[in-house]
């Protein structure tokens, strides 16, 4: 497999796991803790470095995890206990969390191979070089073999608790007065978006990550007329933002992953303007503002 | 039977399908709440009337679980709501809702269903049925592929009672049913009600016009702040205690439960 | 190390002066402009608003090629109004929701900014090294232009805040009262937006993009804990901005390559940490030292109460009462008792006698008002609130502890003096040559 093949196949899954819990978290309203939890899993890495020395796939994951639950409880620490308001709660925690994994890159700098600037933006470019072994047979990059494990585990996920997410989404105290038990539910999504982040992370790096979480998804929210529809959109949008980005940035030579996130950013304009019921186009042929029938 | 004492002692077997006893509940640290004791029984029709602010909806959730309580028991047919979370129905205040969620009629009405399914069971064609038959209860079978963001404030209102309605639910607690419907829509759930209650089913409002008490509800819970009364609505229903419940205005009973809150 | 510290802060060095001073300005005014955003609760905004400016400054950067400050901080500045327009627009006119626009906004802008950051980073064009220092700041690049112009545009949005104080207070607070008493609100939200802009974008150079939101938030969040007055608040976010940036021009002095942003936060932090732990009346410490002191007066006045609800049925106050007899009437733990004995004693309300207990004239006085106090509040809750008489027990043993002199005043007057409780039982008068167990 050429390094070309790979690269776009790494930046196609990426999108994929990134839409898949990304839908659910607009749809929940939480784009901003996805924000959040994109930069605090940073400190998860380095700290679960710095212990163990390992850089293995299960010794990242489960610093992300661990981290991802800290901030979460955390900023519901905050807001219960420190009675401090909920947007603040969330923005304490995560510069705090992300202020700390930083200093901690700068100070061990020659121990920890993550340079400061990569690790907001991160360098696609040198996935296909990292990879990994097994019996002893090189099998391809450590980003793609990540990715697709938290892709199919993303899909399982989703799967099997649909109806749940669906309804926790929709009406949370219509969930909880069916029994559903919407904090175990809140807690495992937010589990693989953590998850989600760390693989994405060493290719797109923090910020990035972000985008891909919450902009192919709004781009299906504004035209989507099931949550079924709205997620398959997510991923396809976000496997177009992935493809065209990568060409982007190959012609201008210029970061694989902000290209790939500026053609996210670029479809959804493209969607808002002329495609969606809301869109200036539609205001204008019918010239009067939406009103319901 | 037309012996009054007959029918009385027909009422008093009449199961209490509710029973709260001191209930208190706070919310953002301000006490909403004290100490509130009822009882209703099977298959009436019950109003929950109180000015704004008077802890109504606040009423609604704690028996719902939806909220913490600060102390008290409530109990469904003499158990906790976990064990009978399938016979409790609830319908929340339409502002609730995002209106936006990419979501038509019929699916809204399938979630319904959601409570009697096991983890990896999915609806069936006795689910979809029901859920039919539920639309056609409300008389929105034609828009069941419709958006929700397409909808009229009385249409959603409708779905959200179909919703209920395919839970096949014995108590139905709703938060403000008729608050911005058209008249079309209020007739139409009065008539649901009636059907309901001829069925056995016991109805609890949350409810903000004085005017149509007497007329749509047998039942009264008045509420500010505290259990003014609670009774057939020919009983509690009257000037006194409307005056008590709108004009009473407990200065000293708000104050002490304040400072109460912030002893902690 | 400790040499260089103590080098920074004799001030010797003109450029020390100028970075510190310039740090200081920045910190306070973006830790006063912050405030108005957390009060509105969009404290995330700030966020989305730092990462919207980094596309300005690299484009200013392609399109006039000089790193020329005034260049640099118009095209942040009007990026950044870009992204706030675009998030106002998603919110108001489509289906977007706040959350989502301010994240689509953020990431989105700043993936613009770094993709044009790459690319700058591969052309061949002078002065383009150190453009990167502005995602997370270095206070150590600063220069004496750099500061002066920092410094009057922080001067300008804090005498922004200053002059238009009252308008801007009101609207924060309550937007539609402001509407209805004719002020323009849509122009002072301009204004006060255009003054938030301006922070965040002199900020950046120092706290840099990426953690430029807790310049804004942090300051305000941990004022919020040591007053509820809006004025000394906005005095307290400028002064922890002010040390926050002092801290951070020093670090950078002492680490020249190290990124000041970090620092800044978590000297923030430690400052909201103190804060919200140590500030009186609503830090931590305070109230669980009020939490301890509550229950403990709990204690004591039900157990001054045991002792004369037990006298009064022996229809004698100088009965003398052994821990087991308190014991049986009132469920208390072993251990509580034994510390309410030692507190009672230590007070004076409780004396001994060889192994037996018994009340002194000021303990029997205390204990009358607590029983006052319950049995008005009893008579209260079945006569005003008609809560029947068998339930009001649970609240009084409650209320008791609450009430004050002025309540209680308050309560028998509404209830006209009353003689009796619901249970029948004497409400000893606060007169104490009237009623009770001594007449």
């Amino acid at each position: 497999m050429t390094h070309e093949l790979w690269i776009l196949a790494i930046a196609c899954l990426m999108g994929i796991s990134c839409a898949l819990v990304g839908a659910l978290m607009v749809l929940r309203k939480m784009a901003m803790i996805g924000d959040a939890l994109s930069h605090t899993v940073l400190l998860g890495l380095v700290l679960a470095f710095m212990i163990t020395g390992s850089r293995s796939i299960t010794v990242m994951f489960m610093g992300a995890i661990l981290v991802g639950l800290i901030t979460v409880f955390l900023t519901d620490f905050l807001n219960r206990m420190g009675k401090l308001q909920k947007d603040a709660s969330i923005g304490i925690v995560f510069t705090f969390l992300f202020a700390v994994a930083v200093i901690l890159i700068s100070v061990y700098t020659g121990e920890i191979d993550i340079d400061q600037d990569h690790l907001l933006y991160g360098e696609i470019a040198f996935a296909p070089f990292d990879t990994i072994e097994w019996n002893g047979r090189d099998i391809g990059p450590r980003a793609f073999w990540m990715l697709l494990l938290v892709a199919i585990a993303n899909l399982v996920f989703i799967t099997v608790g649909y109806r749940y997410l669906q309804a926790i989404a929709f009406n949370a105290s219509l969930a909880a007065a069916l029994g559903m038990t919407v904090n175990l539910i809140h807690y495992a999504l937010m589990t693989m978006v953590s998850l989600t982040t760390v693989s994405s992370f060493e290719a797109v790096g923090a910020i990035l990550v972000v985008a891909m979480l919450v902009i192919p998804a709004n781009t299906a929210y504004l035209i989507s007329k099931s949550m079924y529809s709205m997620i398959i959109l997510s991923v396809l949008f976000a496997i177009a933002a992935s493809i065209s980005g990568y060409y982007l940035a190959v012609w201008a030579d210029a970061s694989i992953s902000a290209a790939i996130a500026m053609m996210a950013g670029f479809i959804f304009i493209l969607v808002l303007v002329f495609f969606s019921p809301d869109s200036l186009l539609h205001r204008i042929k019918q010239s009067r503002p939406i009103q319901c029938p | 039977m037309n012996n009054p004492k007959l029918m009385q002692m027909a009422e008093k077997r009449k199961k209490t399908v509710l029973k709260v006893d001191s209930l208190t509940m706070h919310y953002h640290h301000k006490p909403v709440l004290s100490d509130v004791n009822f009882s209703i029984p099977e298959g009436k029709s019950v109003a929950i009337v109180g000015p704004n602010g008077a802890g109504k909806s606040t009423l609604l959730k704690g028996m719902m679980g939806l909220i913490p309580t600060a102390s008290g028991k409530v109990s469904f047919f003499g158990e906790a709501l976990k064990k009978k979370r399938l016979a409790v129905a609830y319908v929340p205040q339409r502002e609730e809702i995002d209106w936006d969620f990419p979501i038509n009629v019929f699916d809204v009405v399938l979630m319904g269903r959601y409570g009697k399914l096991s983890l990896f069971s999915r609806p069936n064609a006795n689910d979809r049925a029901i859920v039919e038959q539920a639309l056609e209860q409300v008389g929105m079978q034609e828009f069941s592929q419709r958006q929700i963001s397409q909808l009229s404030g009385g249409q959603q209102q409708r779905v959200f009672l179909a919703r209920a309605l395919a839970q096949h639910a014995s108590i139905y607690l709703m938060d403000e049913p008729f608050a911005g419907v058209d008249m079309a829509t209020e007739k139409a759930i009065i008539t649901l009600f009636r059907e309901l209650q001829m069925a056995g089913k016991t109805i609890i409002c949350v409810h903000h016009d004085l005017n149509t008490v007497p007329d749509y509800f047998d039942w009264a819970l008045m509420v500010n702040a505290r259990l003014i009364a609670a009774g057939p609505t020919e009983e509690v229903f009257t000037p006194d205690n409307l005056n008590k419940t709108y004009n009473g205005r407990l200065a000293l009973l708000t104050e002490v439960t304040e400072r109460l809150h912030k002893f902690g | 190390m400790v040499n260089l510290f103590i080098e920074f802060w004799h001030l010797t060095d003109p450029n020390v002066v100028w970075v510190l001073s310039g740090a200081i300005l920045l910190g306070s005014s973006t830790g006063v402009l912050g405030s108005f955003l957390f009060f509105r609760k969009r404290s995330l905004i700030g966020d989305a608003l730092a990462h919207a400016a980094l596309p300005g400054v690299m484009s200013a950067f392609i399109l006039f090629q000089t790193r020329d400050p005034f260049v640099i901080l118009g095209g942040a500045i009007v990026s950044c109004f870009i992204g706030f327009f675009f998030i106002d627009y998603m919110v108001k006119h489509t289906k977007i929701k706040e959350d989502s626009a301010l994240a689509i906004v953020l990431s989105l802008f700043f993936a613009i900014g770094i993709f044009e950051l790459t690319y700058i980073q591969k052309l061949d064009i002078a002065d383009k090294s150190g453009l990167d220092k502005i995602l997370f700041g270095q206070a150590a690049a600063l220069v004496q232009s750099d500061v002066i112009i920092l410094g009057i545009a922080a001067l300008l949005s804090l005498t922004i805040v200053v002059l238009f104080y009252d308008r801007l207070r009101l609207i924060t607070l309550d937007r539609q009262f402001a509407q209805s008493l004719g002020i323009n609100v849509p122009f002072y939200e301009l204004l006060l937006t255009f003054a938030i802009v301006l922070s965040v974008v002199i900020g950046l150079q120092i706290f840099g993009v990426v953690l430029m939101a807790a310049a804004l938030l942090f300051p305000v969040a941990a004022g919020r804990y040591w007053s509820d007055s809006l004025p000394c608040i906005l005095m307290l976010c400028a002064l922890f901005g002010a040390i926050s940036g002092a801290a951070s021009a020093n670090i950078s002095y002492l680490a020249p390559q190290m990124p000041t942003g970090p620092w800044m936060v978590v000297t923030l932090s430690l400052i909201f940490f103190i804060s919200m732990c140590f500030a009186p009346n609503r830090g931590a410490l305070m109230r669980y030292l009020r939490t301890t002191r509550n229950r403990n007066k709990t204690h004591d006045e039900n157990l001054l109460r045991t002792f004369y609800v037990i006298c009064e049925r022996l229809s004698s106050y100088h009965e003398s009462l052994a821990p087991e007899q308190v014991l049986s009437v009132r469920n208390m733990g072993t251990n509580a008792l034994r510390k309410s004995i030692k507190r009672l004693l230590k007070h004076g309300m409780i004396e001994r006698d060889n192994t037996l207990y018994r009340l002194t004239e000021k303990g029997l006085n205390e204990a009358e008002k607590i029983t006052r106090y319950h049995r008005l509040w009893e008579l209260y809750l079945t006569n005003r609130a008609n809560i029947p008489a068998q339930m009001v027990h649970d609240s009084a043993e409650n209320v008791e502890h609450v009430l004050t002199p002025e309540l209680e005043h308050r309560i028998s007057d509404e209830l006209g003096t009353p003689v009796q409780d619901p249970h029948g039982r004497v409400i000893p008068s606060s007169d104490p040559f009237v009623g009770g167990i001594r007449s």
